[in-house]
């Protein structure tokens, strides 16, 4: 089939790539745009780290055909990150240490701005049901579930759910 | 049918690095025109935090801000040699590298600040925020920035070190099998509490908590980072990885990554732990190293909590639901044939032969969390 030509909004500016069928987002973000914040780890959508926002919902955008997101919005962690400094939600995940590699980083920054989006102040439980689908081989998600609870914090002002501390939880179970 | 709990416990002695051919690294370390000092490794950060901690031990020993320290890690094939990132062995063995060349940098530094200040070398100290003080002269000072741009311009001098470090290979003494394999152990010991159950052998880990002695911390966040994701690794390992599970037909095991059985955020223990320093005589700064060893203790501690549980010793990992099922299953037959029949060997002894047990979290005591 022939390839033609898909315009959509990326990070706020239109763009237009001339395209195979099913050739993905995930594929056009990084080879023919050089967005290459969005990781590639699986190819399959088991693993996350190429979540982006497509109309403010995140989906992984490698098991998603470019043609799909033909006059939508998509935003990537690069539309998201601030020119100078970082933005609130990367920040937590610096204050708690979230990472240690990095490559889920940018899928569950993103994951996280959506979630807080939809639900800005989400209980313990609502943060793991969000990370349900997104995979970190590093941290053991614990720090990533105190970031998205420190970056509520820091949004919906919350003063007992500082940046950084790990709340006490002994007497949870 | 029932969910029981159990606890388990387990320790480890984590040797540092390795004792093959002789374990080496180097380090160079140069200032730049604008006084910031770039590590030159062929050390690699796995994401554990390498760059930062020898950010730290290089500003620690040369005397000033870790801001003003570049890591450059680009290239094994130019920078100076490294066994590599494994064995936990990285904090330790290129520490004690960079070290050593952040003492020489620190000399090369102090000699060219002596000309500037017209003072003696032994007189001069770093005061950890860029400048370089005659020492009970606090008039008569200068910027590290000034000394290494004229170093370059004015003096005609280099500000660089050189720093290696190498533990050597330890023969094996063939009487007695006697060597010296590692440089320093790290130790650690975890005690975790499950809750199986019976009906469909699923294990759920309630907690992991751990004690662990390594060494100076150089950087304690990203030491309960490793001891974090660490335990949750181990729990991923005694219970849920394997790329060749049991199925009845071997063309039900998972193909590709998206199949592949692991845990996630919903399986998330409580884990905690509390970490003692003893340092060691070999490290720098008295480092001993963590990284490995977090993923050891936690296994076995889970396996002894799941036989505490329900009296099945498992030998074979991980311990899948279905291991679970068939070992209750030999369990309950073994114990119907009456006595005198010993069975599998997976009839529960007393509790007082399993490490770590308590009486209240027996399988007599089960019930729902």
């Amino acid at each position: 089939m022939a390839s033609r030509i898909v315009s959509f909004e990326l990070c706020g500016r239109e763009v237009e790539v001339l395209v195979k069928p099913m050739t993905t987002l995930q594929f056009v973000l990084r080879n023919q745009l050089g967005y290459t914040g969005t990781k590639e780890g699986c190819r399959q959508g088991g693993c996350g780290s190429c979540t982006v926002l497509v109309d403010g919902e995140p989906m992984m955008s490698c098991l998603l055909p470019v043609e799909d997101v033909a006059g939508r919005r998509v935003t990537t962690i690069e539309g998201i990150t601030p020119v100078e400094g970082l933005a609130p939600i990367q920040q937590a995940f610096v204050d708690t240490n979230a990472f240690q590699c990095g490559y889920c980083t940018p899928g569950m920054v993103m994951l996280t701005t959506a979630l807080l989006d939809h639900n800005p102040a989400p209980s313990r439980e609502e943060a793991v049901e969000a990370l349900g689908g997104n995979v970190c081989r590093c941290t053991g998600y614990a720090p990533i579930i105190d970031a998205i609870e420190a970056a509520s914090a820091s949004a919906t002002g919350d003063a007992t759910r500082d940046a950084g501390v790990m709340p006490d939880r002994s007497g949870e179970r | 049918m029932a969910k029981l709990r159990g606890t388990g416990i387990a320790a480890v002695n984590y040797p540092t690095g390795m004792n093959l051919g002789g374990d080496p690294s180097q380090a160079l370390i140069h200032a730049t025109t604008s006084g910031s000092f770039v590590v030159t490794l062929s050390s690699s950060d796995l994401g554990q935090g390498l760059r930062t901690v020898i950010g730290q031990i290089a500003a620690e020993t040369l005397g000033v801000a870790a801001d003003e320290i570049v890591i450059d890690t680009a290239d094994t094939d130019t920078g100076p040699h490294c066994m590599g990132t494994f064995a936990s062995r990285a904090t330790h063995r290129v520490g004690n590298a960079v070290k050593a060349a952040a003492l020489e940098t620190r000399g090369a530094l102090l000699e060219v600040a002596a000309l500037e200040l017209g003072a003696p070398v032994d007189r001069l100290e770093l005061d950890g925020f860029g400048n370089v003080l005659v020492a009970g002269e606090p008039a008569r000072c200068a910027r590290v920035a000034d000394v290494a741009s004229k170093a370059q311009f004015q003096y005609g001098r280099t500000i660089s070190g050189r720093g290696a470090y190498m533990k050597p290979k330890s023969p094996v003494d063939p009487e007695t099998g006697a060597m010296d394999p590692d440089s320093t152990e790290a130790h650690a010991c975890t005690v975790a509490e499950v809750e199986v159950d019976t009906e469909t052998g699923q294990v759920a880990v309630l907690s992991i908590r751990s004690a662990y002695e390594v060494g100076r911390q150089v950087n304690p966040a990203l030491v309960r980072g490793q001891i974090v994701g660490g335990a949750f690794m181990g729990m991923s390992h005694a219970l849920y990885e394997t790329t060749e599970p049991y199925y009845p037909n071997p063309d039900h095991k998972p193909k590709d990554f998206s199949e592949y059985v692991m845990p996630g955020p919903a399986e998330l223990p409580e884990i905690d732990c509390v970490v003692l320093e003893v340092p060691s005589s070999t490290g720098p700064y008295g480092v001993k190293g963590v990284g490995e060893m977090t993923a050891n203790s936690p296994i076995p501690a889970i396996v002894n909590a799941i036989y505490h549980a329900c009296g099945v010793r498992f030998d074979d990992l991980p311990v899948t639901a279905e291991k679970i099922l068939r070992g209750l299953e030999s369990k309950r037959s073994a114990e119907g044939a009456g006595p005198g029949v010993t069975g599998s060997g997976s009839n529960r002894p007393d509790a007082a032969s399993n490490a770590g047990s308590d009486a209240s979290g027996t399988a007599d005591a089960a019930g729902g969390r």
